[in-house]
């Protein structure tokens, strides 16, 4: 099969929120403001939020309330966001996280001793 | 260490609560009219937590398709914004110490509270759903799903397909049937022997009539707009396809009633088996916790108040035991009236006498779930899957290599992380930890109480060293 990935999800007819521009991988996209940059994204189309550092599998938001991290992406700049927790705002630049990130979400992920390394430090 | 770097700039408050669900609202509401410094602090940008999520922002329309008992969390909202209660929006707690130190990140700069009593009331989550394909795009859970509805007004973009059991997935069903979105099928997992087994509690259940002739209706309402319904649904599977773009998405879900083989196509599949308290507090405070061989989970035990066995910590709410959204108010008041009397606010007599309606109120809003527990019982092949199913998402760490950790001598779920990075990826056992308890039990052939949980250690939701060093 190759037809193109599906949008999941989209507003319902006559949901509120004015429209903003926002980028996503340099790509520019008009979403409907006043909601999450994960609910923003998935009415724009994108399936794939991050690849995981593992096998690189794709991902996309599952729990949409802060406790999967599927849905981590970079917002200007910095990585591991959660965009099911942050509202989207006209002009953000927002980049699909690629695996392992050089500033990862690095402290509440050790094991025994609370040791600094990288979440994903392989 | 972290406690120590921020605590001497610690404001001093008599009560902090976390979470805005109605538990912490209704908490915060009775701290605060009682005259206390109270804090509330929640992770949204309003007031509702997850059950009345975007209250205050819903319009009539998106009410009505919510339906009532969502509307109804716009009183208890009122009240809590009446309170004189503050209300710390955007803050994600990362710290409760046993001395009643709290640390939260804001707008990435870290702050801290010293309080005189705690509150915690930081709900539920869904309960994890292992399946094979339960990682792809495409796969959310109903609550998800139900979020993206209350809080943007979004849905399903083409029929989806809702699989599981339990009150909220029929719940959603019935919403998407209002908001007039078709439903290409619902699969329930529950079987004839469920629903006799459930019986046991039918004279409980009668009891709580209002409630279960609500169920009905919602099942009712599915069944007459047409919508394709399953029963006993097994071996459930999502299947893939690629895209042009070449990414790997949800494309089917594959699976069995009494051996006839199903393979229904969606490219939105929503999951859900009941949800669980959330305990990443509760454990990271070492209180002491029970496996609650009803509900399947672990709740951390508490007095008639609500009081931890860590003196001052209370928890009200789903947090405590799922009581649902009605008991989590009750509760939720439950624990005002404690620590206001303990704060001397009010006097005992008093409290008491609040405390005996708020109780009789409980336990009628409780009265119904021995039979809800009973017949949406999640099934043991839903909970411990099978050796191909990945069970920690952030670290793709199967079932089968948790059982090849259990052979080589892993005991627990802590021995996992070091076998196989196990529950170390940056949800920190959140989608993974009841699974991988009950896999190691199932394959130690010991009791989960026995095996226990991962140990949760601050911060709970990952922080930046920059954050952290208040860069």
């Amino acid at each position: 099969m190759t037809s193109s990935t599906p949008t999941l999800f989209k507003p319902l007819p006559g949901a509120d929120g004015a429209s903003i521009d926002i980028f996503f991988n340099d790509r520019a996209l008009t979403v409907q403001g006043g909601r999450s940059v994960a609910a923003a994204l998935l009415a724009a189309g994108v399936s794939r939020f991050r690849a995981t550092p593992v096998s690189g599998a794709p991902r996309a938001p599952y729990c949409m309330m802060g406790a999967c991290f599927e849905c981590l992406v970079e917002i200007d700049g910095v990585p591991s966001r959660q965009s099911c927790m942050v509202e989207v705002k006209a002009g953000m630049r927002i980049r699909s996280q690629e695996g392992a990130r050089d500033l990862p979400p690095s402290i509440g992920t050790d094991t025994a001793d609370a040791s600094l390394e990288n979440a994903h430090g392989r | 260490m972290a406690a120590e770097l921020v605590s001497s700039h610690a404001e001093a408050v008599d009560v902090v609560v976390i979470g805005a669900g109605p538990a912490g609202m209704s908490a915060a509401t009775r701290a605060a009219r009682a005259g206390l410094k109270t804090v509330l602090i929640d992770e949204q940008d309003a007031a509702g937590g997850q059950i009345y999520r975007g209250i205050g922002r819903a319009d009539a329309r998106r009410k009505e398709i919510l339906g009532p008992d969502y509307a109804a969390g716009g009183a208890i909202a009122q009240a809590f914004a009446a309170s004189g209660a503050r209300h710390l929006t955007g803050a994600t707690v990362w710290q409760v110490t046993r001395e009643r130190g709290i640390n939260y990140l804001k707008d990435g700069r870290i702050g801290s509270f010293d309080a005189q009593r705690v509150i915690l009331a930081s709900g539920a989550m869904e309960r994890p759903f292992p399946i094979p394909g339960w990682t792809l795009p495409g796969v959310l859970t109903a609550g998800a799903a139900q979020i993206l509805l209350k809080s943007a007004g979004e849905v399903p973009a083409a029929p989806p397909i809702l699989a599981g059991c339990g009150p909220l997935l029929y719940l959603l069903g019935w919403q998407y049937i209002r908001a007039g979105v078709p439903i290409r099928a619902l699969v329930d997992t529950t079987r004839h022997e469920d629903r006799w087994r459930a019986k046991r509690h039918m004279l409980s259940a009668l009891r709580a009539w209002p409630y279960l002739s609500k169920g009905l209706q919602l099942m009712r309402t599915l069944r007459e707009a047409g919508v394709p319904m399953f029963e006993a649904a097994d071996d459930l599977r999502v299947e893939s396809r690629t895209g042009a773009d070449g990414v790997e998405h949800a494309s089917a879900l594959g699976f069995t009633t009494q051996g006839a083989a199903h393979r229904i196509e969606a490219d939105v599949i929503l999951l859900h088996q009941g949800v669980v308290p959330n305990t990443q507090f509760t454990q990271a405070l070492r209180a002491t916790h029970r496996w609650d061989n009803a509900q399947l989970c672990f709740t951390p035990k508490t007095d008639a108040w609500g009081e931890l066995d860590v003196p001052g910590i209370f928890v009200a709410g789903d947090g405590a035991g799922i009581g649902g959204a009605q008991a989590a108010a009750l509760q939720g008041a439950l624990a005002g009236v404690a620590v206001a009397a303990q704060l001397g606010a009010i006097d005992t007599r008093k409290r008491d006498l609040e405390a005996m309606a708020l109780r009789r109120d409980l336990a009628g809003a409780l009265r119904i779930r021995p039979f809800l527990d009973s017949l949406y019982r999640p099934r043991d092949v839903n909970r411990i899957p099978k050796n191909e199913t990945i069970v920690c998402r952030c670290e793709e760490v199967t079932a089968g290599e948790l059982r090849k950790f259990v052979e080589l001598g892993c005991v627990g779920p802590n021995q996992a992380k070091s076998f196989g990075r196990c529950g170390m990826g940056p949800c920190q056992g959140r989608m993974c930890g009841l699974t991988v308890t009950e896999v190691i039990a199932d394959a130690r052939r010991v009791s989960p109480a026995e095996v226990g949980y991962y140990r949760i250690r601050p911060p709970i939701k990952p922080l930046t060293l920059g954050e952290l060093a208040g860069e």
